[in-house]
């Protein structure tokens, strides 16, 4: 009765909500706008809405079994990720170049994900621009390889020191401040970086970006069909036959052993001095203080080494894209690798990689949906694509609703009085 | 000199609306702590509301500009308040007493849902709304330069001066801004002495959402073209605005916005127009580094 209620009142909320904004769709004409109405969208979403609020409630009101703790998240989780290592070893093997490619993607967020969770898991950091470093990293490289002729190897090391020192840069100023005005000051730094990339014609290009950035190679090696003047492909190195996949397959594993790294370090690190003085900051500073740790140089250092490996993650961007323009680096960026730190659990390793797979495949997922769409005589709408922002907004609202703590919360400490913990 | 009167005229102009958007961040700052990112968004909600109202007047055929105002600003007043109350209850209520990032996460979420909902609904084209007010004043003339003053920035000056004196009646005469004042010092403690602190907060989420709507009403009015992204940028500037007058301060709020105003219209009148926007940030960073509780506001003594 009550969810019935509930599920009316919803209804009623979405209908004052959709009536303006949906149901009067101002539609431009030549002699200006005009208002055309849209009363069956708006009876949709209100029903839709209702039905919603109707279902929750059922579901909130039943009886529920309560569970016993659960125990032995530590073994799980290191199954899961062994098993997820060796899937993602085997991957490229067996799956098609789309799926490769997909790969890819995911595990530069992964890598970055990873990066941020140092700043932002460890150590309870909030950093809205961590987009600049990975651009600061992508244009780093993209300028050594076509102004200098550096290539990705000779360049990778000062594309994360490069975006290490803006980190340390921005940080020194800004880390004596309260939690949500660094979040404010980092969104304002991302912002500063994209708009300086996009106005400093002379040295970046400008909106036009840069081009022709080279691919890694291997160990001198490259991954093209006719051999640069006096030396060898890796194809004929290795007397196989040259199929543009083995290059997709390259980059794939530079990225995989790049993520890698970046987790073998976290991991590391935490169980260091600086490790712990991080995860002891982010529960209580002023306890910290008291106890002698310089705060500021102990959040700088989290600073500069996240950003450091959003640098490295960048290069690896420029390099596989070939072309990067400052558009790639905006807001929304930062706010999906945030998104997927935060859902995955604060300061879980293994649950940034479900996230950052469950995000970055979301679109792709959407994409595919809304061309079976077609087959399954319109039961899933065709523009289903243009939806895909929409439900991940609001996807993040209900993880954080339901879930505050994220998908696989992980908030005991590394080290334990007495005991080394697993 | 003549230059520099009109470059402070629109100045002022700008501000105002930063500084009525700037007031919603630093209510809700002031009573719950959190940042609410989403305000931006709810001020381009209310930008969108007020145009189709104007739209719809146009198409009954009702041209008088006193009329469009006055339904605009009760139009997007009364649905953007609705906005407001319904994002708190959804996407912040349940997370109060959460840790400190879970709120922000959920309103980094209802941005991004907001911006692509309005963009679903109302298309991805920027609307150009066609001017109500037409002429001006001519105030001082120079060299072949006139300084203007319009009937739109009269207006717009007006208004936001009207709502300030409302605003501050409101939240220094009346039970709710008793209560309002009650939560920001100790909410527990409002809560034992009968204050119903749920309808408070969401109350002070409705005001901050009319209001920015207000600002959505002269966004329309003073640029004439608005898309589904303004509420980002200008979120941002109306957020500097209110911790560079101090985050928490009311007064604050409308100091900081006119301050943003006239920074960034002399910024672009003296400098450069690309880079207009970093200058507001590197006027928050230093403001932050050298003044971290903002012009008007009190230091925050952190107790163990």
């Amino acid at each position: 009765m009550r969810a019935l209620r509930d599920g009316g009142l919803a209804g009623l909320v979405t209908l004052v909500l959709t009536l303006p904004i949906v149901g009067l769709r101002t539609v431009a004409a030549p002699e200006g706008l005009h208002v055309v109405p849209q009363i069956r969208s708006v009876v949709t979403i209100v029903l839709l809405a209702a039905a919603a609020r109707f279902g929750i409630g059922l579901w909130a009101s039943r009886p529920r079994a309560s569970r016993p703790p659960g125990k032995g998240n530590a073994a799980i989780g290191r199954w899961v990720g062994g098993l997820g290592l060796l899937a993602a070893i085997v991957l490229p093997f067996v799956g098609s170049g789309y799926v490769t490619d997909l790969g890819i993607n995911i595990l530069i967020y992964v890598m970055l994900g990873w990066g941020l969770n140092i700043v932002v898991g460890l150590a309870g950091l909030l950093d809205l621009g961590y987009v600049a470093f990975y651009g600061v990293g992508a244009y780093t490289f993209g300028l050594l390889s076509s102004d200098f002729g550096w290539s990705f190897w000779e360049a990778l090391p000062l594309c994360g020191l490069f975006a290490a020192g803006f980190g340390v840069t921005l940080g020194f100023p800004v880390l004596r401040l309260r939690g949500d005005y660094l979040a404010i000051v980092t969104l304002g730094f991302g912002e500063i970086i994209r708009e300086v990339l996009l106005n400093w014609g002379v040295v970046t290009n400008g909106p036009n970006g840069i081009n022709g950035i080279p691919k890694p190679s291997f160990f001198g090696l490259p991954f093209s069909r006719y051999a640069p003047d006096g030396g060898t492909t890796f194809a004929d190195f290795f007397h196989l036959t040259f199929n543009p996949s083995q290059r997709q397959i390259y980059l794939y594993f530079v990225i995989l052993a790049m993520a890698l790294m970046t987790n073998f370090f976290t991991l590391r690190i935490r169980r260091l001095p600086i490790g712990r003085a991080w995860e002891a900051l982010r529960e209580d500073e002023i306890a910290c203080r008291a106890l002698g740790i310089n705060a500021t140089n102990v959040k700088l250092s989290a600073f500069g080494i996240g950003a450091m490996f959003g640098g490295f993650a960048g290069a690896f961007f420029a390099a596989r894209m070939g072309f990067i323009s400052p558009e790639s680096f905006n807001f929304g960026e930062s706010a999906l690798i945030l998104a997927i730190v935060v859902l995955g659990g604060l300061g879980s390793q293994l649950g940034i990689v479900l996230a950052a797979i469950g995000l970055v495949s979301f679109s792709e997922i959407a994409r595919s949906l809304a061309d079976l769409g077609g087959g399954l005589g319109g039961l899933i709408p065709a523009n289903f694509g243009d939806y895909r922002m929409l439900l991940f907004g609001a996807a993040m609202v209900a993880i954080m609703v339901t879930r505050p703590r994220g998908l696989l919360s992980q908030r005991h400490p590394s080290v334990l009085l007495g005991s080394v913990a697993p | 000199m003549a230059y520099f009167l009109q470059q402070l005229i629109n100045g002022l102009t700008l501000g105002a609306i930063y500084g009525l958007i700037a007031l919603g961040y630093t209510m809700v700052y002031g009573i719950i702590g959190m940042i609410n990112f989403a305000h931006g968004d709810v001020f381009m909600v209310g930008a969108f509301l007020s145009l189709i109202s104007f739209v719809v007047l146009s198409q009954l055929g009702l041209n008088s500009a006193v009329l469009a105002i006055v339904v605009a600003l009760l139009f997007s007043m009364g649905f953007a308040a609705v906005y407001g109350w319904t994002i708190e209850r959804i996407a912040y209520r349940p997370l109060r007493g959460s840790f400190r990032l879970a709120p922000l996460i959920s309103a980094i979420g209802v941005s991004i849902f907001l911006q692509n909902f309005v963009q679903l609904a109302q298309g991805a084209r920027p609307k150009s709304v066609l001017p109500l007010f037409h002429g001006g004043f001519i105030l001082y003339r120079a060299d072949g330069f006139d300084v203007r003053l319009s009937y739109l920035q009269v207006v717009i000056m007006i208004l936001t001066a009207v709502l300030m004196v409302a605003f501050t009646l409101l939240i220094q005469k009346t039970s709710l801004g008793r209560a309002q004042r009650a939560c920001e010092q100790d909410r527990g403690m409002a809560a034992l002495l009968g204050v119903n602190v749920d309808r408070t907060i969401s109350l002070t989420f409705v005001i901050g959402a009319m209001l920015a709507a207000v600002a959505g009403l002269m966004f329309d009015l003073y640029y004439g073209v608005i898309d589904f992204f303004i509420g980002f940028l200008a979120g941002i500037q109306a957020f500097t605005a209110a911790v560079l007058g101090g985050i928490g301060s009311l007064p604050g709020a409308i100091l900081g916005g006119l301050l943003i105003g006239l920074i960034q219209s002399f910024w672009s009148a003296y400098f450069s127009v690309e880079y207009k926007d970093v200058a507001v940030f590197v006027i928050l960073v230093l403001v932050l580094i050298f003044r971290p509780s903002g012009l008007l506001g009190r230091p925050e003594i952190e107790k163990v």
